[in-house]
């Protein structure tokens, strides 16, 4: 049986996230752990993340998982980024008056502004971004079976992933502008979306993590 | 096409129980929140919200388990109100696997706290509920008042003002209830909801008086709600929640269908 590690740097809903691991473990076994050796011999590692970035990267480096989140990468281990965990994998973000990131991904964080309106309607549209949006996969991947296309995720943040090179984008999402709501290179897949809360679609992309090998096709 | 407006049903539990009656023919224990969130979930619900209203907070402690049940089920955003009065209140929710929690009079009395959990968890999971109700004549613009205890005292804090400023002490959302509405099924007050939703940048939910399904749809188109909460309409199987969806979505507003 192989291990799912999801990380615990003291932040939020982990307990969710690994709840809905468990709902759909066939045969993976799901941590949740603090412990940077344990994670990195996990086969499968999740690093999720709620609230305010520049806690959560303190929390991440005092406990040593900014170095054990490069090594998990480097090995070439399946790693979904959630959230604040997909924004802690870029390199800066602006939040908190500027905040720096784990920067496995070039790129950097950015903030929908308070004064965020619908391009073609006109409407204010309230930050943060949060309910069900839909998720327009711009790549085939693994991760992606068996959800259709423009399915709805449930989202909740007020900052957003701006990747340097827009290859990395799996997926995009329409909230005043066009933004990355799912990257993926070799090993590393990562949502602004959370998949523990978006039902059905939701657990199907946790399923299809947990059959994944780590390549992208 | 973009972001869904929500509809999400609330659930009053009393030391565990669901308790203001839910009638669902074909439930085995319509006390049970888990058996009802449940149904909910698979009615399509976009959010579910509890309003844990145990008097004794020695019994608080059960609605902890109550969370943990349905976490452990029902994969849609939860949210709990009543009782959360301190950071470590809060901190057992969310560990329980709440996503938000909604604060209400404590953030009347210490406004602090609100700025104090948001902090430390972040304003994506800081509801803050107010209960407001229309001071004033007849006829004058809208002027509407924070209440606490079940609407029975004034505080004199002006409704739109304490939104504003609960925004500013990093409330996520506001959780906008009327008082004056709340249990007439006569709708929304949509003059109170707009004034309030237009006010603040972060989301509002509209909440008192759903009597019937136009009743949601005009909260999101006249009082520029982003979410309608409701609870006896559902509860009494009156309409379910895809009906109310379905409902919305023909009168042009964007749903999660």
């Amino acid at each position: 049986m192989n291990t799912v590690a999801v990380i615990d740097y003291g932040m939020g809903n982990l307990h969710s996230v690994a709840k809905a691991l468990e709902k759909v473990a066939v045969d993976s076994r799901v941590v949740v752990s603090a412990d940077p050796a344990e994670v990195i011999r996990a086969d499968r590692v999740v690093l999720p993340g709620v609230g305010a970035i520049r806690d959560c990267m303190a929390e991440i480096r005092r406990l040593g998982f900014d170095q054990a989140v490069r090594e998990v990468v480097d090995a070439g281990t399946p790693l979904l980024g959630v959230c604040v965990g997909m924004q802690a994998l870029m390199q800066h973000s602006v939040e908190n008056g500027g905040t720096d990131c784990l920067g496995i991904f070039p790129g950097r964080v950015g903030y929908f502004g308070d004064n965020l309106h619908d391009p073609i309607s006109g409407e204010r549209l309230k930050v943060p971004h949060m309910g069900w949006n839909q998720v327009h996969q711009t790549i085939n991947h693994p991760l992606w079976q068996d959800i259709p296309q423009d399915s709805r995720f449930y989202f909740v943040h007020s900052y957003y992933v701006q990747p340097e090179d827009q290859a990395i984008t799996a997926a995009t999402c329409d909230y005043g502008l066009s933004f990355s709501s799912a990257v993926t290179h070799n090993n590393v897949f990562a949502t602004q979306f959370h998949p523990e809360k978006s039902q059905h679609v939701g657990l199907q992309l946790y399923a299809n993590f947990l059959r994944w090998d780590g390549n992208p096709a | 096409m973009g972001l869904a407006k929500r509809i999400i049903p609330c659930l009053d539990v009393d030391n565990g129980r669901v308790v203001k009656g839910v009638q669902f023919v074909d439930i085995r224990d319509a006390g049970d929140p888990v058996e009802v969130a449940r149904r909910y979930d698979e009615q399509g619900a976009d959010e579910i919200t509890f309003l844990d209203i145990t008097a004794s907070s020695d019994d608080r402690e059960t609605m902890v388990h109550v969370v943990e049940e349905v976490a452990g089920q029902v994969f849609i955003p939860l949210t709990v109100g009543g009782g959360i009065r301190k950071v470590e209140d809060v901190r057992r929710m969310l560990n329980a696997g709440a996503d938000k929690v909604a604060i209400n009079t404590a953030a009347v009395f210490n406004p602090e706290f609100v700025r104090e959990a948001a902090e430390k968890f972040g304003s994506q999971c800081i509801v803050v509920a107010i209960d407001a109700k229309r001071v004033g004549d007849q006829g004058e613009p809208g002027r509407w008042e924070i209440f606490t205890h079940g609407g029975r005292k004034s505080t004199g804090i002006d409704a739109i003002e304490w939104a504003i400023k609960m925004v500013d002490y990093g409330a996520g959302e506001i959780l906008l209830t009327s008082m004056d509405r709340d249990g007439t099924k006569i709708g929304f007050d949509l003059e109170l909801t707009r004034a309030i939703s237009d006010a603040v940048r972060v989301p509002v939910i509209a909440s008192g008086g759903v009597g019937n399904l136009d009743h949601l749809t005009a909260g999101v188109k006249e009082g520029h709600a982003d979410a309608v909460l409701a609870a006896s309409i559902f509860h009494f199987g009156e309409y379910s929640i895809l009906e109310a969806k379905q409902s919305m979505a023909a009168a042009g507003i964007e749903m999660r269908l």
